[in-house]
């Protein structure tokens, strides 16, 4: 049990792929990633599971692969969830400090927190992250830790994530059945805007957008915390039906078209250009027009990004990303998806990179592993977290219970 | 042969020299009978109502103004045996008074059930009467339940192409669809009244935005500018609510109404019309407040709304919306006409009719596809749709924006 303490496992169980990020934590808690495995995912659409026993194969497969690079024994993973069922929203908890000499106690802080936590979700709805973003005191913004200040009204803004019970619950059953235990659910965005985001851009205030085979999540940090969560159901795999549809190929040639020629604008020398098709024994069987394809993609992408766009106006969030937006996931790999965003988002663009891990760079350095990472790394915080705080204080017990409770 | 007198059905409906459109109401077939009796409430005393039917056991229990009963030496009174043809046939002969039971009217609802056969033969050329005597022809339809068959289900698909084809609107409910809206434990009985209760509201939405004097009056021009030569086949919704949220309550029923695919149908039509009814406290507010969801929900549409004021709700909110769908602009419309004066009964010619006009957005290249598959979405065909402010995502983005690629 001790030995492996320090071992955190991300699984992310993507549309387009299952990954798995092995991370050793050393004794200062930073993380440094010794095993990756992988496996193509088969089961799995926009987000989530329609074939358990494909999925379960798979997760198999990509486990094992993990396993024997890192040389160590999966027991427990922080899995990702993703799916257009999964939102997010911000809530306000107030508490009045009752104490005689107003000055307020850590008892204070978990009664706000408890409050703010108590919000009207819809019944098949279950909380998968509150965050905790401000404290108020007495209407004073900006307040991190009010423990021992004084005041007569404390209050706290919350970032709640929220999603279907029944389809996370599908996840993580799926991953008990492969004899592996689920440390906590995490959603997606959160993980990968963990790997990407340094806490200055936390500070300064980022978009950051994982374009994945099927969702595309995006979360928005500002002041540190986390202020806007969302998920849309378009990712990689709309691109290729779009090009599918429009070139008239087939899926699994519209994904290779996609990924030799596609571009996020049409580009100058694609212009009347044309592909030959060819089968198997070299004999053309179609030409295809360079300039629809990227037509074709870039009319997705825009719109896709248009979508965020318009939901950053809405929430009234344009003016407050200031480090700008960073992308990430396999859709983030298309030729010109960062000109593509400025011209967008009028802001800075930059591909992201997980920050702040090491080990085994060249592989880790790529888009698509961004979520899998933070996973990781959400794991290594909270292990860092649970060491600050011995078990065996009220406060300790009570989230210990708290997390045991959460599990089942 | 129709009737015994000389000319009953053109005594009986001498047009009315008032200043509201005379609209008379005719059910064809068995169903068609059915939904007319069903049309009791006093506010539709003044229309005038007819039956039409090829058989004629119904007619005693209806109080309609006039029965026509269409027969036939061939079938001894046992009605069209569920063969449209038979029962076109029949129409066709007795064309001339079908046209003079409509003369004079400025407006004709159609009901009937589609699928059998009097109502599918029946309809279609009864449309084609009312177009030629002069008024704008609106069909109210119910086509089958999935269960009932393959035949009835083709039969009503081919009479609801004619009807399209022949009337300036047809309002269809697909009885399919009234699933979503009744619990298991619904009565077959029930099941059926409720089907036709639902049409029911939708002649009463209608009817009370060209009768009732409103607060937003839509004039019958109107309504004819929406509708004449569209030839479009229309969904509808019928919503209420009560209490303080209302306007809020109807909007959600609205977006959430299966018979507008959950709002979709809104995003895709092309003009919509919108009938509001409520008490005396309805408030300039609420009007603004559907009507704003309704306007973000069908931006390229033509929108008409109406709204009036019945003390009777009290604080009730009634909202009738009657969307018309996009058909493919460069679809050729089959239509069976009359050409020439005569006709041998049974017998008419298939011409193909002048293209369905070009829409006023400015004829983009989209491509077209065959009405069977509305847009293949291809590997998320079978997965929950991403729906988007009404818009489904899942559809290639190049299609819904009308991009072409040539």
């Amino acid at each position: 049990m001790f030995e492996d303490s320090n071992i955190v496992v991300g699984l992310e169980i993507g549309t387009s792929k299952i990954c798995v990020v092995v991370g050793e934590q050393n004794a200062e808690g930073a993380l440094n990633i010794i095993g990756l495995g992988q496996a193509r995912s088969r089961g799995v659409r926009k987000g989530e599971i329609i074939n358990p026993e494909q999925v379960e194969e798979d997760l198999r497969a990509a486990v094992f692969e993990a396993e024997q690079m890192a040389d160590v024994e999966i027991r427990s993973v922080y899995l990702g969830v993703s799916g257009s069922h999964i939102r997010g929203f911000n809530n306000r908890g107030m508490h009045t400090v009752v104490s005689a000499e107003r000055e307020i106690s850590d008892d204070d802080v978990q009664d706000v927190i408890k409050n703010a936590k108590a919000i009207n979700l819809p019944a098949e709805n279950t909380v998968v992250h509150a965050v905790r973003q401000h404290f108020f005191v007495d209407g004073h913004d900006g307040v991190t830790n009010p423990v021992g200040m004084l005041g007569a009204r404390l209050e706290l803004d919350m970032h709640v994530v929220h999603g279907n019970a029944n389809r996370l619950q599908n996840a993580i059953r799926l991953v008990r059945g492969t004899q592996l235990e689920v440390d906590e659910i995490v959603f997606n965005g959160v993980a990968s805007s963990l790997a990407l985001l340094s806490g200055d851009q936390k500070e300064l205030g980022a978009l950051v957008i994982d374009i994945g085979g099927g969702t595309t999540e995006y979360v928005v940090y500002s002041d540190g915390a986390i202020r806007h969560t969302g998920v849309l159901a378009v990712g990689g795999d709309h691109v290729s039906n779009d090009l599918a549809y429009g070139l008239k190929v087939p899926l699994s040639r519209a994904e290779k078209l996609k990924i030799e020629h596609g571009a996020a604008q049409v580009t100058e020398e694609a212009r009347g250009q044309t592909i030959s098709i060819t089968n198997e024994l070299g004999l053309e069987l179609k030409r295809i027009n360079v300039e629809h394809l990227q037509r074709i993609m870039s009319v997705r992408l825009e719109e896709l990004f248009r979508l965020i766009a318009q939901e950053m106006e809405q929430a009234g969030l344009t003016d407050y990303l200031r480090a700008g937006v960073f992308l990430c996931g396999g859709g983030s790999r298309v030729p010109g998806i960062v000109k593509l965003a400025e011209t967008v988002f009028q802001m800075n663009v930059t591909l992201g990179h997980p920050g702040a891990v090491s080990g085994l760079t060249n592989t880790l350095e790529q888009p698509e592993f961004c979520a899998a990472i933070g996973l990781a790394k959400y794991g290594s915080l909270k292990n860092r977290q649970r060491t600050a705080r011995p078990l065996f204080t009220p406060g300790g017990l009570k989230q210990a219970f708290g997390r045991f409770l959460h599990r089942s | 042969m129709a009737t015994d007198n000389e000319n009953p059905v053109a005594d009986a409906l001498i047009p009315e020299t008032s200043g509201a459109p005379l609209v008379k109401i005719f059910g064809a077939g068995n169903a068609g009978a059915k939904l007319l009796g069903a049309l009791t409430t006093p506010e539709f005393a003044a229309a005038q109502s007819a039956i039409i039917d090829t058989d004629a056991s119904g007619f005693a229990a209806s109080n309609a103004t006039v029965k026509i009963h269409l027969e036939n030496k061939l079938l001894r009174g046992l009605g069209s045996g569920g063969d449209p043809e038979r029962a076109k046939a029949m129409a066709e002969e007795q064309f001339s008074t079908l046209k003079s039971a409509c003369e004079g009217a400025s407006v004709v609802f159609i009901l009937a059930g589609l699928g059998g056969g009097a109502g599918s033969g029946i309809s279609p050329i009864l449309a084609r009467a009312a177009r030629e005597a002069g008024a704008l022809v609106l069909a109210f339809v119910t086509l089958p339940f999935d269960c009932e068959g393959n035949r009835r289900e083709a039969q009503a698909q081919t009479a609801l192409e004619q009807l399209k084809a022949a009337a300036d609107g047809v309002v269809c409910l697909p009885s399919q669809k009234i699933f979503k809206l009744i619990d298991e434990n619904t009565s077959l009985v029930e099941t059926f009244s409720f089907s036709g209760g639902f049409l029911i509201e939708g002649v009463r939405g209608v009817w009370q935005l060209l009768t009732r004097p409103g607060l937003i009056q839509v004039h019958f021009a109107d309504l004819c500018g929406l509708l004449r030569d569209r030839h479009a086949e229309n969904v509808f919704a019928f919503v209420e609510a009560t209490g303080a949220g209302r306007s809020r309550e109807v909007v959600e029923k609205i977006l959430a109404h299966p018979l507008l695919d959950e709002g979709r149908a809104l995003a895709d039509s092309e003009a919509v019309l919108v009938s509001l009814l409520a008490g005396k406290d309805l408030t300039m507010a609420e009007v603004n407040r559907v009507m704003e969801q309704v306007k973000r929900q069908c931006s390229h549409a033509q929108i008409i709304m109406g709204a009036a004021v019945d003390a009777d709700l009290k604080s009730k909110l009634c909202v009738t919306i009657i969307a018309a769908r996009q058909t493919p602009a460069s679809m050729p419309v089959r239509v069976e006409a009359r050409t020439g004066t005569s006709n041998p009964a049974g017998k008419s010619d298939i011409v193909i009719a002048r293209p369905s006009r070009v829409r006023r957005t400015g004829a983009k290249a989209v491509q077209t596809q065959l009405p069977l598959t509305i847009v293949s979405k291809g590997r998320f065909d079978k997965s929950e749709p991403t729906l988007h402010h009404g818009e489904d995502l899942d559809v290639p983005t190049f299609i819904r924006r009308g991009i072409p690629l040539n």
